[in-house]
């Protein structure tokens, strides 16, 4: 009976038990089993992550603290947990054909990720310093491997030991700003924090807190902690690099958010600034540095650099009503992430990758069902309503406008405007260009999931109420 | 009958485009033909249930008519309604398309299917701009319409496209972007997005002068209004005949209606302060650009200029604030949209055959083509203005107003009028008159379908000249209390005049001042 109650106390880590037991399973199976099941053990892991994803949604409702406070189960935490692992998910999909086309399906691939996602989980509820560090550090160091995953290529490896060095750098800022907080509120615990700063905080505090954002800012990429970015992004293998735009960036904007709100909010005014900062240039970088890219996996990183400096708009307003912006931007920056990416996935000619920009040229006469879709998801990265991306930028701007940061608003908007000429120079290339060589056709689980993320973001005006009923209950989780 | 008829107009031709989606496959003749037919059948019913509005429609009621409403963002709701200023416009619209499709019909050989369905979606964004009853939804349709737009440029415009269809597109956005925010500030103010509620909510000053500072950067791009009009020429020569007659027509119009419907009853006190602005850039847009046009080599710029021209007058009208202005902007804005797109169906008659825009190409086309002579010179004498046609009217009711109001702008705009003449004449004569340039010698007249085209136009061009009622009668109320709110508006102002300093700006820095 004794040992019955014991598992029951542990019902709320249910989703992350079920992970790590289930990622150790399949390695065990993965080593056996050896190179030719890998895809069959990669299939597997997608079914995992979507009985993670089961369990996740039925969690009891409420707010549940676990292990002393370190670990919060909360409709925010379930929110971003689900978005996460559509991210991993859908990332996983998307690698299965790429990986056999490209002689590079190993099992490792599948539990790597699905370790890098545990990670993220623990990250999203993490409520204290050490539970944030962990969970920081169990998601960063599967990425740096598989950033690396395709040896023989040195653009791969070099992607991955970037990452790895200035990843680690970044740890130990946070980590140096992690023990200076500590040490001026002698609390790791978020609660703790907050009770500590009500009345305001010190210069050594401030210290600990640039510090840590230094490292929040290098695992969301963004400016000044981008320069990993566009090399990672392009060096890394391109479901790779799908995973890193969309996965980690919810996992590192949720624990960005959480911490922000929940241990400071008695000094929002000292780090408000920061996040304004943070954002603008964010989003100026993002949109100019993106125009003379022509590779279109560089073009994505310095378009994720902006998308997150959007997001972090919502923050830097520091109410409720910002973090259900921010919320609703992941969720729609997901779903374009994907759709764009399957789009990316699709570009090979003569059974290689391709990978410039101009390979697009005239798609929408040689596959125009595919262009059409690509052509959507650009409108929408770029804010054009009716689509989704517009309603992702306007909750953040609405709350922005709210707290009274009109200059963040201001230029935030017309960064967008010029983010808006790269985005449309990709539709020019398709719509308006002479038809180069046709792709090779599409792969069945690529059409599908550009199919169901290229439609969502068009029809998602009709019926956006569930997702924004959603992310209203998790951002008043927070508050 | 108690059947949505404002969502059926507006979303009906986003079936139809859904219809040639799913039915047609393929590029040959018969998928061709298909999608004309499609799309001709579609804009033909929209037009059809939309003179259903008409007839329902209450002239004596200026309230918002055929109104729907249904929860839709939380922030915003779907709320739809047409009251008589927005009405015309929409009639405006459903009567077009079919024309712009018939137009279509045989000088569109490429991605056939491609160009219906996106004129097919335009049609239901620009429907939607105009019967939309909420500031959100409005943008929505309002920024939508660019997507459409800047694909019919850039796919089945002329040499330079690209340049025209990227300047369209971020010129508009970045006019628009920032009156979205204007839009949230509005929100936070006032609480709702709803139109009819805002309408009678009350700004604070400071808050009425940035966010009409806001709309005019979007609605003045729209307009487009001087020194902002710079895309409209460059889009319109490289648009493909339709697509230029859908720009000049209608997307204009969308500014103008953005100033009516929010500028001006939202914003009073802004307007007002605002309107020696406007008269002055409206001056030098009638002057100005009636001197660029008559300057122009290619025939499709010269008419955008003289829409840039005309639409000064517009906005001139729309902040003189009389009943004599705004009404002459409402008629303007309907007879410029009949009048320029049909000069610039009648570019597309001799575009079709001689693939030359030059007007220095042309000459004579009086001895091949005399029906066409006759319909181009309707035309050409109502963009000048002259009375027993629509152009008079409109021209002369918003000079009333601005005289009303400030004489000098008025007298300086009737220069406008003479320039007008001058550059419509000398072009009518350069390629109408004249002797027959030898490679004009096998030009036909026009054929049945163009004759059908313009048939319409014709008659309502010189029917809205000598009998304007219809239309009139149809904002009459709408305008009244408009005009009556605002004049309520600057009426407190200006009793309060003593303690509240005259300018918006002023008001909202001195109490901080004060405070410290």
């Amino acid at each position: 009976m004794n040992s019955l109650t014991d598992f029951h106390v542990l019902l709320p880590v249910l989703p992350e038990l079920l992970l790590a037991c289930g990622a150790m399973v399949l390695l065990m199976l993965g080593v056996y089993a050896g190179d030719g099941a890998a895809r069959f053990v990669n299939a597997l892991c997608i079914l995992l992550l979507i009985a993670v994803g089961a369990s996740v949604v039925m969690l009891p409702p409420g707010r549940i603290e676990m292990f002393g406070g370190s670990f919060v189960v909360d409709d925010f935490a379930r929110f971003l947990k689900l978005v996460m692992l559509t991210g991993s998910g859908g990332t996983l999909i998307l690698s299965l054909d790429y990986l056999t086309n490209e002689k590079l399906q190993k099992a490792e691939f599948g539990v790597l990720v699905l370790l890098a996602t545990l990670g993220m989980m623990l990250l999203i509820s993490a409520s204290d310093l050490i539970a944030l560090y962990l969970g920081l550090e169990l998601m960063s160091l599967p990425l740096y491997v598989i950033a690396a995953s395709n040896r023989d290529s040195a653009r791969s490896t070099e992607a991955g030991l970037k990452y790895f060095v200035l990843g680690a750098l970044s740890s130990g800022m946070l980590l140096y700003g992690a023990s200076l907080i500590y040490g001026f509120t002698s609390t790791v615990n978020f609660i703790g924090i907050a009770k500590a700063t009500q009345g305001g905080a010190g210069l050594g505090l401030i210290f600990g807190l640039v510090f840590l954002f230094a490292g929040f800012c290098f695992k969301v990429s963004a400016v000044p902690f981008h320069m990993w970015t566009p090399d990672v992004y392009e060096g890394a293998p391109t479901p790779v690099t799908a995973f890193f735009a969309a996965a980690p960036k919810v996992a590192g904007i949720a624990i960005f958010v959480r911490a922000t709100t929940v241990a400071f909010p008695g000094i929002t005014h000292s780090w408000q600034q920061i996040v304004v900062f943070v954002a603008l240039a964010s989003m100026v970088l993002g949109a100019f540095a993106a125009i003379g890219q022509k590779n279109i996996k560089r073009l994505m990183a310095y378009s994720s650099i902006g998308h997150m400096g959007f997001a972090l708009v919502g923050l830097a307003a520091g109410t409720a009503e910002g973090v259900q912006g921010v919320l609703v931007y992941m969720t729609i920056y997901v779903g374009m992430t994907l759709g764009t990416f399957a789009c990316i996935l699709s570009m090979r000619r003569d059974g290689v990758m391709v990978e410039n920009i101009s390979d697009l040229s005239g798609l929408a006469r040689t596959q125009p069902a595919m262009a059409f879709l690509f052509a959507m998801l650009l409108f929408s990265l770029a804010g054009i309503p009716p689509l989704a991306g517009f309603f992702a930028k306007f909750y953040v701007f609405l709350a922005a406008i709210k707290a009274g940061l009109y200059l963040l608003a201001v230029v935030g908007v017309l960064a967008s405007v010029i983010g808006a000429y790269y985005y449309l120079t990709i539709v020019k290339i398709m719509y308006f260009d002479e038809p180069a060589k046709p792709f090779q056709s599409m792969p069945f689980l690529l059409k599908l999931t550009l199919g169901v993320f290229g439609l969502l973001n068009i029809v998602f005006f009709v019926y956006p109420a569930p997702l924004l009923g959603a992310a209203t209950a998790a951002a008043k989780s927070l508050f | 009958m108690n059947w949505p008829v404002l969502s059926v107009v507006t979303f009906l031709p986003l079936l139809g485009a859904l219809l040639i989606v799913l039915m047609v496959r393929g590029n040959g003749p018969l998928a061709k033909g298909t999608a004309r037919w499609v799309a001709m059948w579609t804009t033909l019913v929209t037009f059809a249930i939309s003179l259903v509005l008409v007839q329902k429609f209450d002239v004596s009621s200026a309230e918002f008519q055929f109104a729907e409403k249904y929860d839709w963002l939380g922030v915003a709701s779907y709320h739809m309604g047409v009251d008589g200023i927005s009405l015309p416009f929409v009639i405006l619209t459903t009567a077009l398309m079919p024309i712009c499709i018939l137009a279509s019909w045989t000088s569109i050989q490429k991605r056939v299917k491609e160009y219906m369905i996106a004129f097919l979606v335009l049609e239901t964004l620009m429907i939607g701009t105009f019967s939309a009853l909420d500031l959100v939804l409005f943008y929505l349709f309002f920024e939508g319409g660019l997507i459409p737009m800047f694909l019919i440029i850039g796919v089945w415009g002329g040499q330079r496209r690209v340049y025209a269809s990227f300047k369209f597109f971020l010129y508009t956005l970045a006019g628009s972007v920032l009156m979205l925010l204007a839009i949230m500030a509005m929100y936070w103010e006032a609480g709702t997005t709803d139109i009819p509620v805002l309408l009678r909510h009350g700004f604070p000053v400071g808050l009425q002068t940035w966010a009409w500072l806001a709309f005019f950067a979007s609605f003045a791009v729209k307009m487009p209004m001087w020194p902002v009009h710079t895309w409209l020429p460059d889009a319109h020569v490289e648009a493909p005949t339709a697509g230029s007659v859908i720009l000049a027509a209608i997307m204009l119009k969308m500014g103008g209606y953005g100033f009516l419907r929010f500028s001006l009853p939202m914003f009073p006190v802004a307007s007002h302060d605002f309107a020696p602005l406007i008269y002055t850039l409206s001056v030098v847009a009638i002057i100005y650009t009636s001197l660029v046009a008559l300057m122009q080599e290619d025939v499709k710029k010269l008419i955008a200029y003289s829409s840039v021209a005309h639409m000064g007058f517009v906005t001139m009208g729309i902040f003189a604030a009389n009943t004599q202005g705004v009404s002459g902007a409402v008629f303007q804005m309907i007879s410029h949209g009949i009048v320029s797109g049909a000069l610039f169906l009648c570019v597309g008659v001799v575009y079709d055959r001689m693939h030359t825009r030059e007007i220095a190409f042309y000459g004579g086309l009086v001895t091949r083509m005399p029906l066409y002579a006759m319909i181009f010179m309707v035309f050409t004498l109502a963009n000048v203005g002259l009375p027993g046609t629509s152009g008079f009217v409109g021209e002369f009711l918003s000079l009333i107003g601005t005289f009303k109001a400030n004489i000098p702008v008025a007298s300086l705009a009737t220069i406008g009028v003479i320039l007008s003449a001058a550059y419509a004449l000398w072009l009518y004569r350069k390629m109408i008159f004249g002797t027959l340039k030898p490679a004009l010698e096998g030009i036909k007249d026009i054929g049945l379908r163009e004759a059908v085209i313009f048939a319409p136009l014709v008659i309502l061009t010189i029917l809205f000249g000598v009998a304007p009622k219809p239309v009139l009668d149809m904002s009459a109320a709408s305008v009244a209390q408009l005009l009556d709110g605002y004049n309520k508006a600057i009426g407190v102002k200006a009793a309060a005049g003593e303690s509240v300093p005259a300018s918006g700006l002023e008001a909202r820095i001195i109490p901080v001042s004060v405070a410290r």
